[in-house]
């Protein structure tokens, strides 16, 4: 069965959402953090439930609403979000006003939309969608997992259109304690250079990506989703790569482009260096992590990106790191790692 | 895809004991776990019963040889985890294509908190050791780790519902030939966090819960963990112990109808029923025992009830809810509560709804009181329902 790519929306911290341009200005940010560009919500949320909102439902469900309008869909057949963090921002509010009101006369709130399964659960309320509701958080392949089980339920036959998201905020918190953690780097630096610095540490990022998957071919889809694989602390990354090639009838030949999740921190770049020497040699290769920030979900902005290069024919300039003369990219490959741990390759191809 | 999955270990630890065994003897005594809180340092001490597992976390750690500081939601996800596996004794286990799919509801929590307290007075202080393993996900990898599980890891969090949720998307990996073998199932231990917040809904009773009676109060929390092991058509027939049954049905549908509230006619939860029989190919009268989710909350078991009576009226079967014995376990409710439901069929067994006493006026029937021996089990139905409207039912049969 092949899987399809039939629409997708990206709230980020460029202007992905609600235009047709696709990377073509792109904003600069200077330090160790890169916010999501709120869009208008008012256009997909009741302004009544937007006040009580975090900041990452807010983008959840306006990425998932915006996604199922590209794809004219009303009513997916399943609902599958992907966050290694969830809902961090109801989540200090509570634990805040556990320690500062000593437990005493604490509202609920917060706590009611600190689960992880917030986003997931508050699309199918909008929506009225009683189907299949599911919610990963296994670090960084936390969309990847999401993806994955959508593809199983469509490959079981459950459903023709499954709604996939991957979401993650970053609150003041959780950047502070990650920049203690080492995550980010010890000086401000301009997201444009992010990727030459040669020294550890990444930026900061976040955003919510969503993608109608279905089984059904269409001339409106953006892309095939060939083939995914996750892997954990892999022994032998480029022997993964190939195999998972094989697996689908193809070699590194057929492959017109890579992106690849390179953050700027020497630590997590080697491996991607390694292999633009060898498998990758004399391959177009790309990067995203300089547009997004890193984060747990962020292969599901580079799955975005790879799905619009696959349909719209063009490679945008922000993300090329190596270029090949050719014709419009028909086969990309996706390959992110997370901390060296957690490993994915995502293959997309023209419909 | 048509293949079965069946259940080769089982694992469990909650406030009525710390191993399988230690649960069948707590139910036949019907003896619960709730007492007064010890664990947590929080006002509601002495005020709000808890059901806690009655070994600290230097014990936990001596006897998983995890390292000293591992959260508590880990360390009980190993005790039950590697009871399950031991307990399966699959040959050449290392063959085989395995995998963890686990499930929690606050991750760390119980080390972030301690952590939070230190680092709102001052930014740059609390001891990162608490913090750097908060996601969910890394109590999943923990155990993976110390289990030599690497083929394939992830977890899920979709609140009260899902290890259930875990559950069968480890049978699902079987079934799509990703994996031969699967420990799947859930954990959580008591926070601070879980405790207040479910005082902030004032759905917390005072006494001992009563699930499914006219009385009901709320519910009372509790902690532990509990895994099966699923194994593939290929396994089964290597392994020399008689298999316990295999998963015949399972749904997942959404309420959709509030965040925290079940609609009154428990849409959801009579979907996911609904849709675990269909899957099975069962009818309503097959059922021999349902296990409950019954919280014991006045909204969950009026929907829930609903549910079953617009699926089953007129003919019921037995049914209980193990809350009355381990409290209101979150995140592990569906996987310890499966380990029960498999338990059943096993033993021939149906657990009483402890301290029932009145009917529920809108209900035509009542919980099991009694702890019963000798039953014949065949179909056994397990609800797990969560915040955020997710409803799951597994449906367990015997060989």
């Amino acid at each position: 069965m092949k899987i399809y790519i039939r629409s997708s929306s990206c709230i980020s911290p460029q202007k992905t959402f609600g235009t047709s341009e696709f990377l073509t200005e792109v904003v600069e940010y200077t330090g160790t953090r890169l916010k999501a560009i709120e869009p208008d919500y008012k256009e997909f949320i009741d302004p009544k439930q937007i006040r009580r909102m975090s900041h990452v439902i807010k983008m959840g469900v306006a990425a998932a609403k915006d996604c199922l309008n590209q794809g004219q869909t009303e009513m997916p057949g399943a609902i599958i979000t992907g966050t290694a963090f969830g809902c961090m921002e109801d989540t200090v509010t509570f634990l805040t006003r556990i320690v500062e009101q000593d437990e005493e006369l604490l509202p609920p709130t917060a706590f009611i939309q600190s689960t992880h399964n917030t986003v997931a659960a508050q699309i199918a309320l909008m929506l009225k969608c009683h189907a299949y509701n599911n919610t990963f958080v296994h670090k960084g392949i936390s969309f990847e997992s999401a993806l994955f089980d959508a593809i199983m339920l469509l490959n079981e036959g459950e459903t023709n259109n499954i709604l996939v998201g991957g979401t993650e905020e970053m609150v003041d918190t959780s950047f502070k304690v990650l920049t203690r953690l080492g995550l980010y780097k010890r000086w401000p630096v301009s997201n444009l250079s992010l990727l030459s610095t040669e020294s550890k540490g990444t930026m900061g990022g976040e955003g919510a990506v969503f993608f109608l998957l279905s089984d059904q071919s269409s001339s409106d889809n953006l892309a095939e989703l060939t083939a995914i694989k996750t892997l954990y602390k892999p022994k032998d990354i480029e022997t993964a790569i190939v195999s998972l090639l094989k697996d689908n009838s193809l070699n590194i030949d057929d492959v017109d482009l890579i992106i690849t999740g390179k953050n700027g921190d020497t630590r997590n770049d080697e491996v991607y260096k390694q292999l633009a020497s060898s498998i990758f040699k004399n391959k177009a290769l790309a990067n995203y992590k300089h547009l997004c920030g890193d984060y747990s979900t962020s292969s599901a902005f580079a799955l975005w990106l790879a799905s619009n290069i696959i349909k719209r024919g063009t490679v945008p300039d922000a993300v090329v790191e190596r270029k090949k003369s050719g014709s419009a990219p028909k086969k990309i490959l996706v390959y992110n790692h997370y901390q060296n741990k957690y490993h994915s390759l995502m293959l997309v191809s023209t419909i | 895809m048509s293949s079965s999955v069946y259940i080769a270990g089982t694992g469990v630890i909650s406030a009525i004991g710390n191993n399988v065994a230690e649960h069948l003897a707590a139910f036949e005594r019907e003896e619960a776990g709730m007492g007064k809180i010890t664990t947590l340092n929080t006002i509601h001490r002495g005020e709000l019963p808890v059901a806690e597992v009655k070994i600290s976390n230097d014990e936990l750690e001596q006897l998983s040889g995890l390292p000293a500081g591992t959260s508590r939601t880990a360390l009980l996800s190993y005790m039950a985890a590697n009871e399950a596996l031991t307990d399966a004794a699959i040959p050449n286990f290392d063959s085989l294509r395995t995998g963890l799919v686990s499930a929690n509801s606050v991750g760390g929590m119980d080390k972030s908190e301690d952590f939070f307290v230190e680092f709102l007075a001052d930014n740059s202080k609390g001891k990162l050791r608490n913090v750097f393993d908060h996601e969910c996900g890394s109590k999943t990898e923990i155990v993976a780790d110390k289990l030599g599980i690497s083929d394939y890891m992830t977890t899920i969090s979709t609140a009260c519902s899902s290890s259930a949720n875990a559950i069968f998307y480890g049978a699902r990996l079987i079934k799509n030939n990703i994996l031969d073998v699967v420990i799947a199932g859930g954990t959580d231990s008591l926070t601070k966090f879980t405790l207040n917040g479910f005082n902030t809904l004032m759905i917390l009773d005072k006494a001992f819960c009563k699930p499914f009676d006219e009385n009901r109060q709320g519910l009372n929390l509790g902690e532990g963990a509990g895994y099966l092991v699923l194994v593939s058509e290929k396994v089964a027939q290597i392994l020399s112990k008689p298999l316990y049954c295999k998963l015949s049905g399972y749904n997942n549908s959404n309420d959709a109808y509030h965040q925290t509230a079940s609609s009154p006619d428990g849409t959801g939860s009579y979907l996911a029923m609904k849709g675990a029989l269909k899957k099975s190919g069962l009818q309503p009268s097959d059922i021999d025992y349902i296990n409950l989710h019954g919280t014991g909350t006045p909204n969950n078991d009026s929907a829930e009830g609903t549910a079953i009576k617009r699926i089953f009226d007129p003919e019921y079967p037995p049914m209980s809810s193990t809350k009355s014995y381990t409290g209101h376990t979150l995140g592990a409710s569906g996987g310890i509560e499966a380990v029960f439901s498999v338990l059943a069929i096993k033993h021939h067994l149906i657990y009483p709804n402890l301290r029932f006493e009145t009917r529920m006026s809108e209900l035509p029937f009542e919980p099991e009181k009694h702890f019963l021996k000798d039953q014949d089990i065949k179909h056994v139905m397990s609800n797990s329902f969560g915040f955020g409207g997710n409803c799951t039912s597994l449906i367990f049969s015997a060989i």
